[in-house]
């Protein structure tokens, strides 16, 4: 039979078996299996049928406790089911997995196995999820590649329905489900003929139906569970035969043999390595090249694991065996050992003891840890494993990949051994998220892959940051399949590619080129100057290492073809120019057949300038001829020397790709690390860069409130402080009542800058003699980086406002204070960012964030450098990300911290009334801290009261002093987004409001799970495109605000900056100064938006003037004072919604796709409007009687 | 019995109210109303150049921006089967409405350059169109580009137009044109069947608050009509074309002036989107009353009887308006 090659990553080759063998698919979007998930939900949308001619129901969940809750559901009702999670997710799903396995359901749920957060988030790989769930009762099958994956998600299905055990089936995260390999795809008859027909009716048979109903789910008593319990004992013990047989109808039907422990190596060999998942690969490969040269090793690959079948293990273990080494890929502190290692010791000394093993003696088991959050594991590490495993005395319990210079655990390996083959081509590219080089070189794996009888193989690094961020493309290609789940070492590239200049400064691309490579570098300094642009140390190791040098101006021809800053398809086509892996007039024609592919339905015009950029590129193309002498004395740049000795040591490695390298000993023992840090990591993103021209200034501020990135600051100071200030330092006369005699300076960080231009779209000032011209406007960074650089570090020398001097009640003020988050490395131009920003200026420090897993935990708080920062006092935010779903609860738990010390420190202040006297105790108990100076005033207080409680003994006078800190007014700031509030973490959020404690919740609304790519959540508004709902969402936003106001005693307000950013900062202050439940519903514009960034503050204005986003403030402590709490702060709609919508992608592709259902939406969406503005409206209308007594409202954190 | 019938781009026309191209073709539903209102021909929207290439351009920008870049979000948007970016959508509308409609169906082609969208033109054939109108409106402001090379443009692009297709093809201008006549007598050499005078686009604003320039379109007065009726009757009866009045025709009376001025066939917009479909009616019964009232016992009897040819005076459609107190006077005298 001939099965279509088709080159594409795990996560589409298991949809591709799971979406066309199952009937009901429950998902939710979780890193990084949310691509399965998918690809489901766009098949289901563009109705593709299933293997028996249906099309798959596809149901995005609030959560995976929700998809498991729903799954359960849908197979006790006689569905084919299925799913797609990682990681916490797969851990929400647990209590429904027992229930599954228990009633002994089939099913399959396809696991991208990723870390489970502990110490820090990982998005990364490792099996520390699955190993989780080991206890549910679900079978797990293991994929090594992307091949398995696709052929064990069909197994798993097929052995799932004739077993009645549950499956999971898992794979690397990220190493297998993101890595694009060559594989054969199966066919739909390959899924018909392994699925029995009989098990699915079967299946059905068992599903509740009132025609012949039965009762699940009972209770039972000590006198029966347990026996129950035992009663399943059958089916674990049948399954794994029944695995095997369907591995051998799969070999039979496909031709590929699999077994529940596959045996590689020597066939004499007396150390092998047991391990499972893609490591298993890395383990064969390098144990053949071993073995080929007279070493007796081999490796177990595990694919069953659970039910571990003792019996089958101990048939796959050569009877010469000495010694084994068990490899997990996960870590369980306090255990005997890891899972693995304990089921193989298990099994060897029951195979011993009942003599069923294939040796007579006990071979010696060692077990390991490696590749955890997807840790690179190499042959050198493998090498490093088997030498162990010759020595005496092997170390047990050891870490490969690592220096654990603590508990002294690691394995030492010589990096440099390598089984690098002459017939494979290695490369790797660097290149800049924006420029495309991801997708184009995706596309080469796809030609190479589709086109040649070669293997091909590709994988990609991806740093933090959402802006500017670098990637690296490592692909492979040669005869044969490309096993090899590692990325390509130093020394090994046969080519080498650098699709942005200025990463020659700060990272060592050429230590992948191997001497006689090639380096392909994308400069506008031509072939006869590029040279003298060059560092010393990229000069040096094209010399040394003989590479041939190539050039071209990659930007220019971009530019000329209308390609703007894409240079993919220019760079892609000199890497099949210079590499010759097909003929170049092939390559071109193959290059643009893939361009016609990827962009003809996004019309002729973008396939054209594609043409063109491919069409200009060779004449462009030079080669340079390499002088034979270093002769540049440039540098490559690291953090500055006054930067703090961890940034220097620990989170500069991490900066320049070195992170790899830092011991144990070098990380934080609890994960707790110092703020402030990501003003060292200057990035230079912006190729512009906003000037200031203080002859039309008006000294608003609206560009600093607007500024993503607090980059852009204004100061009022002292005139005599710029006695010593550059000469280009710009100053005028300050404008500020409260402030006279003072100067005033608005300045830029043009390193920190992204570029995004919200603070020149949002500057009112402009020049009425040249409209075009405005207080600020962007210009080329280049020039002005050196002395804008000199300028700000200047300005930061100046002295922050005196915060009792100046109320921040209007935005000119509050932008006075200091921005204590900064730099993050959040999208350029991001809508959220503003608002983090403001609660750090407001309340930055006196405030406790509690900030969900999304966009805000990522911006705030990826390695390596973060962006909460502090005062010069010391003090600023404290910030914790908890859980995705448990934000609310955990933000209530440091609330709950505040009141309970808070009650204590108050208890024990009497206890030091003799020492401290009355008077202090009594102003501190009733200190006036509604505002700026009454909590200075209180802060001086307790430092008073430390100083005179100093060195007592007396353990409860050492508690206030410990806790004294607690009779300041602390924020607490619980933060997300809409993903969070809307969705799964919506139940606790309830609770939380519900509770009437006074934590202020912001929920950062972006309409959709920005994060993880544009996934749809209750948030998202009708009639907008998003990822599961491709099809445009049908049912309209969930008004959170209104569900929030039926308590009647929390505080709600909806605010958008861009359409008013006084009613923002009135919210936020309000929202603070109520004593009780606040929440902020925050528009924030996104790139999921598909709008033009620089424009999303006025998309917010027209979302007001359209009624989408009504502004509203809803303060129950209003209600007293007999005034209606709810104050409808924007206008009745005077846009019509298409005015507002159609500037956005997520709406305007669904009228490019299908018209008619977006009229019909959109329709439907005007009708929203309407109802909810009536709603408003009376609402807002309703009088209040003066002396109302609202008893819930700001009750001082009493629920009672 | 009145004899309304007219002849416009060789098609034989029930009257001479014609559609202009307008959102109101968009929907066969409407282009349904129009015929039954008695419209005898449509005129479809434009399908812009500048538009398909835009939009276009801007999906595949936003579709691509800030993907692959961060390996939690590889991308933003679900990858949709198709979108009608392109002609197709406009191709599936011709098509619809020539199998809905009984009245001729006009295409409309807008756009300046003779880049491949032209070849949308020989697909608008194929889907059926009876007739194109061709929309060229650009605003010159390169200081390097003069009259002559502006006018070869558009004469070369109405050149190439003519051999993508076989069906006949209008030319719709704007009236800034310094010689007019002769640049007509080019275009209609050059494969013009037919002129339409003229197009009216959104002529920018300025916002003296915000001091913004911002798009606007009004929509047409009837004291409008007056230029493109000028040039009709200038133009009428001097080129093998035919002419269409589209701009300020409000009323029966406007209608009537246009076909004595010379023109083949009016195309309303503005007045059909000011007062309804259910003008047509109205305003033919009208055209058939004032016919009546004044024994025209056919549109064609009328038509080019007030042309500059067949007035007694022509040198009054060459005069400037601040010359109008000296109509009495007769300059034939003085040549």
């Amino acid at each position: 039979m001939q099965r279509e090659i088709v080159t594409i990553d795990a996560n589409e080759a298991v949809a591709h078996v799971a979406y066309r063998t199952n009937e009901v698919i429950a998902i939710y979007p979780i890193t990084p299996s949310s691509g399965m998930g998918e690809f489901a939900d766009a098949w289901s949308a563009a109705s593709k049928p299933n293997v028996w001619g249906t099309v798959p129901l596809v149901m995005e969940m609030q959560s995976e406790g929700g998809a498991a809750g729903a799954v359960h559901g849908a197979l006790t009702t006689g569905s084919l089911t299925t799913t797609f999670t990682a990681s916490q997710g797969l851990l929400l799903m647990i209590p429904n997995m027992y229930k599954i396995a228990g009633e002994l359901i089939p099913t399959v749920f396809h696991v991208s196995a990723r870390s489970v957060a502990a110490h820090a988030l990982s998005i990364f790989g490792d099996h520390s999820d699955i190993n989780a769930a080991r206890s549910t009762g679900f079978a797990m099958l293991a994929s090594a590649s992307v091949q398995e994956a696709q052929d064990m998600a069909l197994i798993s299905q097929a052995a799932a329905l004739e077993s009645r055990i549950p499956f999971i089936h898992f794979f690397d995260g990220f190493r297998t489900s993101h890595e694009v390999n060559k594989i054969e795809q199966l066919s739909e008859d390959d899924m018909r003929a392994l699925i029995s027909d009989e098990a699915i009716v079967a299946a059905r048979q068992r599903g509740l139906s009132p025609d012949h109903p039965v009762l699940r789910g009972t209770a039972q008593n000590p006198d029966v569970f347990f026996q129950a319990r035992e009663r399943v004992n059958p089916f674990y013990a049948a399954c794994p035969q029944i695995v095997q047989d369907t591995m051998d109808h799969f070999g039979r039907q496909v031709g590929r043999s699999y077994h529940l422990f596959d045996y590689k190596g020597a066939a004499d060999a007396e150390n092998i390595i047991i391990i499972m998942g893609s490591g298993a690969e890395t383990c064969d490969e390098t144990a053949n090249f071993l073995a080929n040269q007279g070493e007796k090793v081999g490796v177990i690959t595990v694919r069953l694991y659970r039910p571990f079948s003792v019996a089958h293990l101990l048939q796959t273990i050569p009877a010469s065996v000495k010694k084994i080494a068990v490899l997990d890929r996960t870590k369980e502190p306090g255990a005997a050992g890891e899972p693995l290692y304990m089921d193989v010791v298990t099994a060897v000394n029951e195979g011993l003891a009942d003599g069923s093993a294939p040796f007579t003696s006990a071979p010696q088991i060692i077990g390991g840890r490696y590749g955890l959050s997807s840790k690179e594991f190499t042959p050198a590490m493998v090498k490093g494993i088997f030498d162990n495993l010759k020595e005496a005395s092997p170390k047990n319990h050891f870490t490969i990949g690592i220096q654990d210079d603590v508990s002294h655990t690691s394995l030492n390996y010589d990096p440099t051994f390598s089984i690098a083959d002459a017939q494979t081509v290695y490369c790797v590219f660097f290149g800049l998220g924006a420029d495309g080089t991801v997708g184009a070189n995706k596309n080469s794996i796809k030609i190479i892959g589709e086109e040649t009888e070669y293997g091909a193989q590709g994988y990609f690094v991806y740093d933090s940051k959402k802006s500017g961020s670098v990637t690296i493309s490592h692909l492979r290609f040669g005869p044969g399949q490309v096993r090899a789940p590692y990325l390509i070492g130093e020394n090994e590239a046969n080519f080498v590619a650098c699709h942005q200049f200025g990463f020659l400064e700060r990272i060592d691309v050429l230590k992948y080129a191997r001497p006689g490579g090639v380096f392909l570098l994308n400069s506008s300094h031509g072939p006869g100057e590029v040279w003298q642009h060059l560092p010393a140390e990229v000069q040096k190791a094209i010399i040394e290492k003989n590479l041939r040098f190539y050039v071209i101006d990659g930007y220019d021809v971009a530019l000329k073809t209308g390609m703007g800053g894409r240079v993919n398809t220019i760079m892609q086509t000199c890497f099949f120019a210079i590499s010759g892996v097909l003929p170049k007039e092939e390559a071109i024609t193959q290059i643009k057949k893939s361009i016609q592919k990827t962009y003809g339905k996004r019309g002729e015009t973008v396939v054209q300038q594609n043409f063109a950029a491919v069409d200009s590129t060779l004449e462009n193309l030079h080669e340079v001829v390499v002088p034979l002498q270093v002769t540049s004395n440039l540098e490559r740049v690291f953090v500055p020397a006054e930067a703090p000795e961890f940034v220097k040591d620990v989170l500069a490695p991490m900066l320049y790709y070195e992170g790899d390298n830092l011991p144990v000993s070098a990380m934080p023992v609890d994960g707790t690390f110092p703020t402030g840090t990501s003003q060292w990591e200057k990035r230079n993103i912006a190729l512009e860069i906003p000037i200031w021209e203080p002859d039309l200034c008006i000294q608003c501020g609206k560009c600093v409130f607007v500024c993503p990135h607090a980059v852009i600051r204004h100061k009022v100071y002292d005139p005599a402080l710029l006695e010593g200030a550059p000469e280009t330092f710009k100053s005028m006369d300050a404008k500020f009542k409260e402030l006279p005699g003072m100067k005033y300076t608005l300045q830029v960080s043009p390193e920190d800058c992204t570029g995004c231009v919200l603070c020149v779209e949002i500057c009112p000032a402009k020049d009425k003699s040249q409209v075009g011209r405005k207080a600020i406007n962007m210009e080329p960074q280049l020039p002005h980086r050196a002395t804008e650089s000199n300028n700000w570090n200047f300005f930061l020398t100046l002295p922050e406002v005196d915060r009792t001097s100046i109320q921040p009640n209007t935005v000119k003020n509050s932008q006075l204070f200091q921005p204590l988050f900064e730099f993050s490395g959040a999208c350029s131009g991001c809508g959220e960012t503003p608002y983090v920003k403001l609660v750090s200026q407001l309340f930055g420090d006196r405030s406790v964030i509690a900030n969900a897993t999304g966009c805000s935990s990522i911006y705030g708080g990826n390695l390596p450098t973060t962006p909460w920062a502090t005062n010069k006092e010391g003090r600023g935010p404290a910030w914790s990300n908890s859980l995705f779903e448990d934000n609310a609860e955990f933000g209530l738990g440091m609330r709950l911290t505040i009141d309970k010390q808070s009650e204590y420190v108050h208890e024990l202040l009497p206890h030091v009334a003799k020492t401290v006297g009355q008077p202090l105790i009594d102003e501190l108990v009733s200190a006036d801290q509604t505002n700026e100076a009454g909590i200075i005033q209180q802060r001086e207080r307790v430092a008073r009261l430390k100083q005179l409680l100093a060195g007592s003994s007396d353990p409860k006078v050492k508690h206030l002093v410990a806790l004294a800190d607690f009779l300041v007014r602390k924020s607490v700031w619980i933060i997300g987004g809409d993903g969070w509030a809307y969705d799964i973490g919506y139940g606790g959020l309830d609770h939380v409001l519900a509770s009437g404690r006074n934590v202020n919740i912001l929920v950062l609304d972006t309409e959709v799970y920005s994060n993880t790519g544009g996934q749809a959540s209750k948030a998202t508004p009708r009639a907008a495109v998003a990822k599961f709902a491709a099809n445009g969402k049908g049912l309209p936003k969930k008004d959170l605000g209104m569900i929030a106001m039926a308590y009647g005693y929390v505080y709600v307000a909806k605010v958008a900056m861009g359409a008013n950013d006084q009613h923002t900062l009135r919210a936020f202050l309000e929202a603070d100064a109520y004593d009780g439940p606040s929440l902020i519903i925050a528009y924030s514009h996104c790139i999921a938006h598909g709008i033009d960034m620089r424009k999303g503050l006025e998309q917010q204005k027209l979302a007001m003037q359209s009624g989408i986003w009504p502004l509203y403030r809803y303060n129950p402590a209003l209600i007293p004072l007999g005034q209606n709490p709810l104050s409808l702060d924007s206008k009745e709609p005077t846009i019509s919604v298409e005015d507002y919508a159609y500037n956005e992608t997520r709406y305007r592709m669904l009228l490019q796709s299908d018209e008619h259902r977006a009229e019909q939406l959109m329709r439907s969406a005007r009708e929203d409007v309407r109802k909810r503005w009536e709603l408003y409206r009376q609402m807002a209308d309703i009088e209040y009687k003066a002396g109302q007594k609202n008893d819930d409202a700001g009750n001082g954190g009493s629920n009672a | 019995m009145l004899d309304l019938t007219t002849t416009y781009l060789g098609l034989t026309l029930k009257n001479p109210l014609v559609a202009a191209a307008s959102p109101l073709s968009k929907k066969i539903t409407n282009a349904r109303r129009l015929e039954d209102a008695g419209v005898s021909a449509v005129v479809m929207y434009s399908l812009f150049e500048e538009q398909i290439v835009n939009e276009s351009r801007a999906l595949n920008y936003y579709l691509n921006r800030g993907t692959e870049s961060y390996a939690e979000a590889l991308s933003y948007f679900p990858e949709m089967d198709h979108y009608n970016i392109g002609p197709e959508e406009y191709l599936g509308l011709i098509q619809k409405l020539k199998s809905t409609l009984d009245i001729p169906v006009i295409a409309s082609l807008n756009g300046v350059s003779t880049g491949g969208w032209i070849n949308y033109a020989h697909r608008m054939q194929e889907a059926g169109a009876d007739a194109l109108e061709l929309n060229i409106y650009y605003i010159p402001t390169d200081f390097d580009i003069t009259s002559a090379e502006l006018e070869q443009n558009y004469i070369d692009l109405v050149s190439e137009m003519r051999q993508q297709i076989r069906i006949p093809m209008a030319v719709k201008l704007s009236p800034y044109f310094t010689a007019l006549p002769s640049f007509a007598r080019h275009l209609v050499e050059a494969g013009a069947s037919g002129l339409v005078l003229f197009n009216r686009f959104y002529q920018p604003d300025l916002d003296i608050e915000s001091l913004e320039v911002v798009p606007s379109l009004e929509l047409s007065t009837a004291h409008e009509m007056r230029l493109p009726l000028r040039w009709i009757a200038i133009l009428y009866g001097r080129l093998p074309a035919d002419l269409a009045l589209t701009t300020g025709a409000h009323n029966a009376e406007s209608i009537l002036k246009a076909m004595m001025a010379g023109a083949s066939v009016v195309q309303p917009a503005s007045a059909l989107l000011l007062h309804g479909i259910h003008w047509t009616k109205e305003t033919l019964a009208s055209i058939e009353a004032w016919m009546e009232r004044y024994e025209y016992e056919s549109i064609q009897k009328m038509r080019g009887s007030m042309s500059q040819q067949a007035v007694a005076d022509p040198a009054a459609f060459e005069r400037a308006n601040y010359m109008k107190a000296l109509t009495s006077f007769d300059h034939r005298i003085l040549a």
